[in-house]
């Protein structure tokens, strides 16, 4: 015969197993999905699930995923509770996955959500998280054409003065005149860097003077395929001026592509061939005060123009004449007085006007508690 | 072994330093040497981590492996890439502009959307976002509001190229480049102790590393 007692314990027994049970049947992450992550290349799937409630007890999540028919395997660490999303960046493209999120409660104790349904990660064509970006390019782009238009049209456009490159035929003509080489530098930047091309239209203008003059042009490069976009715009400039047979193709030659082996063959040209002008134009790092001050210790007339903004104080403190960051880049039409290029500068200046305009309105809107530029900026970025 | 390794360096570091005094046969040395072996292990790091992954690889599997055929889509970008070669060629020295205009299409393409985004963009909303904080900003704080918001519009005056720098734009723009000196000579500041550090870490391996395993 049971007691009652022992009645009484049994039940407790089973109403704890039961309660146990039921508390971890609801600590099981719910809602759990699985879905391709949305403009990416489709090397990555998100999966979220709904929050637990606090008092379930649940101290983490792991994520366990499963490819077509293969077994199951945890990824990443443990996730802290709390978590309701977690993105796996490491899919291989074409396979298809399924997960279960795995709830960790504080005594050690596991409980698996339901099994996600199959996913594959697909990659997007367009990104439409920057479409707000996309139509602000559109915009520039077209406020630039159409002053390149109108400058084509015989409008006169006026450039400021821009000593820097008032110098440059000075410089040009002091190489000439002490019979010494002009050494152009285009810096660090790969073909890619808009500084890299903006120094390569500066060259080419430079390249016209030398050739008039057959004053030498030496141009150590550090990237290859610079070097070839170089010795085209200088041939091509020589070319242009009635001169091609003074176009010397050995004079723009292939340095090293490592930095400061760069900046040690470079100073090492400077002091032996002590050319009586300097142009350090591009993208500089770490090698610029090399350059410059050893530019300097022989006396050379520099030109420096960079947009590296960190790299500029050394270029104002050891060069004779700095374009800072958009002088390089206004130096093309500068020089040329070329329409394209002119009109390109116009526009360039009303995207400046743009951007003021934006600013001023958007303190004035902040200040009376209107947000929607810092917004829109939001989404943009 | 270690110990030739620390000759080696300090020997090196002491040529290239010669050229504190003047150029020198050393300094000549350690100059050519620097640059051949750059060159060399270039080339090398293209080889294993250009060449290798991304033409022989997928061309390899392409013809070994039925389900990885479209490797040889590889061979696109592979004979763009030739082109360059074409430079060896005085008659055919043209073709090479095909891959320069392709490689400067693409780096524009991806770079012009980034610029816009992280020097523009950002730094407008940089400039604008304490002002929807204005309320609970200290008075050091809102000044320094203040003054990036005069910072910023005097700078941009002075980069503006086709307006005439006279009258109001002319006082603008030398706001702008008082401030941009300011800022270049804090980054200068900021550099050269960050150059001196290295300098010492230099002087610590010659006094240290170097005397001390000779003593």
């Amino acid at each position: 015969m049971i007691k009652t007692t022992q009645w009484v314990a049994i039940c407790l027994v089973l109403c704890l197993s039961v309660s146990t049970a039921f508390s971890q049947e609801s600590a099981a992450p719910s809602n759990v999905t699985a879905v391709d992550t949305p403009n990416d290349d489709g090397s990555s799937i998100t999966i979220k699930w709904d929050a637990a409630a606090e008092d379930t007890g649940i101290s983490g999540y792991q994520i366990l995923r499963q490819i077509a028919d293969g077994d199951l395997e945890e990824i990443g660490e443990l996730l802290p509770a709390g978590t309701t999303t977690y993105v796996d960046s490491a899919i291989e493209k074409g396979n298809i996955y399924t997960y279960i999120v795995r709830a960790t409660t504080e005594t050690e104790a596991t409980v698996d959500s339901e099994q996600t349904i199959p996913v594959k990660g697909t990659g997007e064509w367009f990104h439409t998280g920057k479409t707000a970006l996309f139509i602000v390019m559109l915009l520039f782009s077209a406020t630039i054409v159409w002053n390149i238009y109108d400058a084509r049209s015989g409008k006169e456009i006026f450039v400021r003065r821009i000593p820097g490159l008032e110098a440059v035929d000075e410089a040009i003509g002091r190489a000439t005149e002490m019979g010494r080489s002009i050494l152009y530098v285009l810096g660090l930047g790969s073909i890619g860097r808009v500084a890299t091309i903006a120094s390569m239209t500066i060259l080419g203008q430079v390249a016209r003077r030398t050739a008039d003059y057959e004053t030498p042009l030496r141009v150590p490069c550090i990237d290859p395929i610079v070097l070839n976009v170089v010795r085209e715009v200088v041939k091509t400039s020589y070319i242009d001026e009635g001169h091609p047979d003074a176009y010397n193709e050995e004079n723009i030659f292939y340095l090293t592509g490592s930095q400061f082996a760069y900046a040690a063959g470079v100073d090492g040209m400077m002091v032996r061939e002590k050319p009586a002008a300097i142009f350090l134009q591009g993208s500089f790092a770490a090698e610029s005060l090399i350059l410059a001050e050893t530019g300097n210790s022989i006396g050379a007339i520099q030109i420096a123009g960079t947009d590296s903004e960190h790299q500029l104080p050394f270029f104002i403190a050891a060069c004779d004449y700095t374009l800072i960051g958009e002088e390089l880049y206004a130096a093309t039409a500068y020089l040329s007085k070329d329409p394209m290029f002119l009109g390109s500068l116009k526009g360039q200046d009303w995207g400046k006007v743009l951007i003021l305009g934006m600013i001023v309105l958007g303190v004035a809107l902040e200040i009376s508690g209107i947000n929607w530029i810092t917004t829109l900026l939001q989404q943009v970025n | 072994m270690e110990t030739l390794g620390i000759w080696i360096a300090a020997i090196l570091t002491l040529c290239i330093y010669s050229f504190l005094y003047r150029d020198n046969p050393f300094y000549r040395f350690a100059e050519h040497l620097l640059v051949g072996m750059s060159v060399g292990y270039i080339i090398v790091i293209t080889i294993y981590f250009g060449f290798i992954p991304y033409a022989w690889t997928p061309i390899k599997n392409a013809v070994t492996d039925e389900t990885a055929r479209l490797g040889f889509l590889t061979l696109i970008p592979i004979c763009m890439g030739c082109l360059f070669f074409a430079r060896l060629s005085s008659r055919r020295a043209w073709l090479i502009r095909y891959p320069i205009a392709i490689l400067m299409g693409i780096s524009s393409g991806i770079m012009i959307p980034n610029a816009l985004q992280t020097d523009i963009f950002a730094q407008v909303r940089g400039t604008i976002d304490p002002y929807s904080r204005i309320g609970v900003l200290s008075a050091f704080e809102i000044t320094g509001a203040i003054l990036m918001v005069i910072g910023v519009v005097c700078t941009l005056t002075y980069f503006f190229f086709s307006v005439e720098h006279r009258g109001p734009v002319n006082w603008l723009s030398k706001v702008g480049i008082a401030f941009l000196m300011i800022g270049f000579g804090s980054a200068f500041g900021n550099t050269v102790m960050g150059r001196v550090a290295l300098l010492i870490q230099r002087v610590d391996f010659l006094i240290n590393d170097w005397i001390g395993s000779i003593f």
